[in-house]
């Protein structure tokens, strides 16, 4: 209750004086905007700008990326798809606006790679399973290496409590 | 000050380097007195290293502005607290701050020297020695925090704005816990391949010290987790940012390892992948600490870039042909002492979760170098972010959960199929039983019903067990059922400990699920008194205020007032989002947050025009983000259990526990 009427003092000595505010940088966009901010950010969402890295446009607030999401606003105006949007600026700054590169060029090893190699590795590890499964004579005899009594006392003591 | 402060460092690096030697020394000719006096040099470190560390925070706190350091990360404004943790604030003194925690684990270590067997001793000091060493060359030749200016200026910069807040004080400390803490399991292990140990007993060490480094690293990972949540205003709590992903992967490794050394306990087998494991963690938390330091792959963490990059690098690299020559060199030493029986058994599915745990290590891995390489190889900088990451991993993150619904009813050895049966029979059900509630509640994603099916899946094969457990020991005691549970735990809090791990990540797949396919968001400009409807609430926009507070006064705050309503018009809370500009130009636009178990509601101030007559906000609804944070907590506990020291005695085996060669060090 008190900070309500503290802030709505606050607030009126805002409105009159009116001073302060001037030299706040004016992050929002036009009072009504032809394309809703929704809109802007969703295309927004799926680009990267080359200079706040690996912060999505959408919620990046620097001057140079306000200004892509009015491009992206002026763009949708026009009638242009999400598609074409995105190409724009892949053309105008490389493929490193996008959040994913396209598996084809380079960016097919991103996607390439762990596809192959995680159900490889995945293959190997059956078949190393399937050798090791089957019990081969010669090493059917297990010599317990720790010669010391003792020793191999603890490693029974810690095979039943842990 | 820098003096004192540069000459303690000198004899820090000197007396571990000469310490490193003699342990070395001492492990191979096996002299029990030089191994006493490598011991003490580590005891050592830790008063010494307290001491820099304490000389830097009075340069800090008495505004020594001669220091470069003091000037980067503090100014004569800054409040005392931010004063004490701008010592982790920025590169050199964080890495300074990293060589003192783990010169605490490594007078830990040394203070319970009588614990680890005599031949182990000295090499593990050696290592640790190595490291530490390492650490303060660094510190001293290329991230000194003792260097001076010739002409100091006035006034330093202030803390970076990002780090001002709580959960970027304790993030550090913690994540660096994780860190170091995972130094002493490779240097026990590290030590046994030197000393070529075939026995078991030194892997008891083992346990509770990786245990302890991944509790740190847990928690670490958490706070940062809900750092950004509440401070970034992006909407998220994890974004695979190359800084998150370095924790990530030696938390990955080292959760493969805890299982895959279960294995090698109790069947003696896996033993060189076991070791390859710590040793891939350790070079991935000197990776880790490299990539957050140097800021090598350029990242919203990227505030601290500088020389140390190539000494790292040729560290981490020393590090893993050492290890790994080490490794192969001992190769017949770790020959498994039994094999497979089955596929239904603990060991097929243990060696299964490690198959997941790396995989998904190497998709990390991979995605967070990958424009790296293309830089280097192609000159073509790339964005590799989260889609990749959720594809790649998400699948193998799902088939994890299935492995954590089956894992309590398979047996070591091999399982009867009957048990199998009735248990994984019951567990579906409970899947089926969750994916059709969830589908009634409204969800339509099959990628998420999947997945709460699979948690569903999960968490009933845990509390059945759970379940089973309690009523065995019920018929047996005829306790009442919470005293059957308490005692049930504490005869072996390992396994229940280590359940109430996996509950703790079943809630946390929940939250992820949630909060990952139902995100929603709006951006709306508001006029004074204007309200804006969506996700069943209503929100008016009330009025803005700006000021500076008297604790920081280089920065403005603006703050918007805003009442959120329900459908019915009931007042549910009066929100206050605010945005930071900092005069160094840096802006945060910290969330003003309602946090109920079914969903938070996350809301942005994102800008304001003609005097904050008309205000613009972001508003997201996450659902179920609240249950990340109470499953970070049940994993904690289930940690804390597991980490627990058993009451369980030692067995009274003549000459076992006071074998001459495992008697203590004299201290004289």
């Amino acid at each position: 209750m008190r900070r309500s009427v503290v802030l709505g003092l606050a607030i009126c000595v805002l409105l009159m004086v009116g001073v302060l505010m001037t030299g706040a940088p004016a992050q929002a966009q036009p009072p009504t905007p032809v394309v809703p901010d929704d809109e802007v950010n969703r295309v927004a969402k799926n680009l990267y700008c080359p200079v706040c890295e690996n912060v999505p446009l959408d919620v990046c607030d620097t001057p140079a990326c306000i200004q892509w999401k009015e491009e992206i606003r002026a763009m949708l105006a026009e009638g242009r798809s999400e598609a074409e949007i995105i190409d724009f600026f892949v053309t105008r700054y490389g493929m490193r606006v996008l959040a994913v590169p396209p598996p084809q060029g380079i960016g097919l090893g991103v996607w390439l790679i762990p596809a192959i190699g995680l159900p490889a590795a995945g293959l190997w590890l059956a078949f190393r399973l399937a050798r090791w499964r089957r019990p081969s004579p010669a090493s059917e005899p297990v010599s317990e290496p720790a010669s010391d009594e003792a020793v191999r006392a603890l490693d029974r003591w810690i095979r039943e409590h842990w | 000050m820098s003096l004192l402060g540069e000459g303690l460092l000198d004899l820090a690096w000197g007396l571990g380097l000469v310490g490193m030697i003699i342990a070395f020394y001492a492990g191979w000719r096996k002299e029990a007195r030089w191994a006493e006096v490598a011991r003490r040099i580590g005891l050592v470190m830790a008063p010494l290293l307290s001491l820099t560390v304490l000389i830097l925070e009075i340069a800090l706190l008495t505004n020594d502005f001669r220091l470069v350091y003091v000037t980067q990360v503090s100014r004569q404004t800054q409040p005392l607290f931010l004063k004490i943790t701008a010592l982790w604030g920025g590169q050199n003194g964080s890495l300074l701050f990293w060589s003192w925690l783990m010169s605490l684990f490594l007078f830990a270590a040394m203070a319970r020297a009588d614990r680890f067997p005599r031949d182990l001793l000295p090499y593990m000091t050696g290592v640790l020695l190595l490291t530490q060493t390492f650490f303060l060359l660094l510190n001293r030749f290329f991230a000194n925090p003792f260097e001076t200016f010739p002409v100091p200026p006035a006034d330093g910069r202030g803390l970076n704005p990002l780090l001002r807040h709580p959960g970027m004080i304790a993030h550090p400390p913690l994540l660096y816990l994780g860190f170091v803490g995972f130094t002493v399991p490779y240097a026990i292990t590290i030590a046994a391949l030197l000393a070529g140990r075939r026995d078991e007993g030194w892997l008891r060490l083992l346990r509770r010290w990786t245990l302890v480094a991944w509790l740190f690293l847990s928690l670490g990972l958490l706070v940062g987790a809900r750092w950004a949540y509440d401070v970034l205003g992006w909407g998220g709590y994890w974004g695979w940012d190359p800084v998150e992903n370095a924790a990530l992967l030696p938390w990955l490794t080292g959760t493969a390892f805890l299982h895959s050394v279960m294995v090698q306990e109790r069947r003696g087998m896996l033993k060189v992948w076991t070791a390859l494991l710590i040793i891939l963690t350790y070079a991935l938390v000197i990776l880790g600490t490299f990539i957050t330091r140097t800021g090598v792959i350029a990242s919203v963490h990227a505030f601290a870039r500088s020389a140390i990059g190539v000494p790292f690098l040729i560290y981490v690299g020393l590090v893993l042909v050492g290890s790994l020559m080490l490794l192969a060199a001992r190769w017949d030493v770790l020959r498994a002492e039994n094999r497979m029986e089955s596929w239904l058994s603990r060991e097929t599915f243990f060696l299964l979760n490690n198959w997941l745990f790396l995989g998904i290590a190497f998709a990390v891995f991979w995605g967070t170098f990958y424009p790296m390489f293309s830089e280097l190889l192609f000159n073509e900088k790339l964005t590799v972010g989260p889609p990749y990451y959720n594809q790649v991993t998400g699948p193998m993150f799902a088939a994890l959960y299935l492995l954590m619904g089956v894992i309590p009813f398979i047996r070591w050895r091999r399982t009867p199929g009957a048990l199998l049966r009735f248990s994984i029979g019951s567990s579906a059900l409970a899947a089926l039983g969750a994916g059709a509630l969830a589908r009634a509640m409204g969800v339509q994603h099959p990628w998420a019903l999947l997945g709460f099916g699979l948690c569903a899946f999960a968490g009933w094969g845990t509390l059945l067990d759970y379940a089973l457990g309690v009523r065995a020991r019920q018929r047996a005691t005829g306790e009442p059922w919470p005293l059957a549970l308490a005692r049930l735990v504490a005869r072996n809090p390992r396994r229940y400990g280590g359940y109430l791990v996996h509950l703790g990540v079943i809630l946390i797949g929940i939250g992820v699920i949630g909060s990952q396919f139902y995100q929603r968001e709006t951006q709306r400009t508001l006029g004074l008194g204007e309200s804006l409807a969506f996700g069943g609430y209503r929100l008016v926009y009330q009025g803005i205020r700006q000021y500076t507070p008297a604790t920081e006064p280089d920065v403005v705050v603006t703050e918007a007032w805003v009442r959120a309503y329900d459908r019915s018009g009931r007042l549910l809370a009066d929100l206050y989002p605010y945005v930071l500009q900092y005069d160094t130009g840096e802006t945060l636009t910290p969330p003003a947050l309602r946090a109920t178990l079914k969903e938070d509601l996350y809301l942005l101030l994102s800008g304001w025009v003609e005097g904050g007559n008309r205000a613009t906000f972001k508003v997201y609804i996450n659902p179920m983000v609240s249950w990340i944070w109470i499953g970070g907590m049940v994993l904690i506990l289930g940690t804390l259990v597991a980490v627990w020291p058993t009451p369980v005695p030692l067995p009274a085996i003549a000459g076992l526990e006071r074998r001459p060669e495992e008697q203590p060090i004299p201290a004289s």
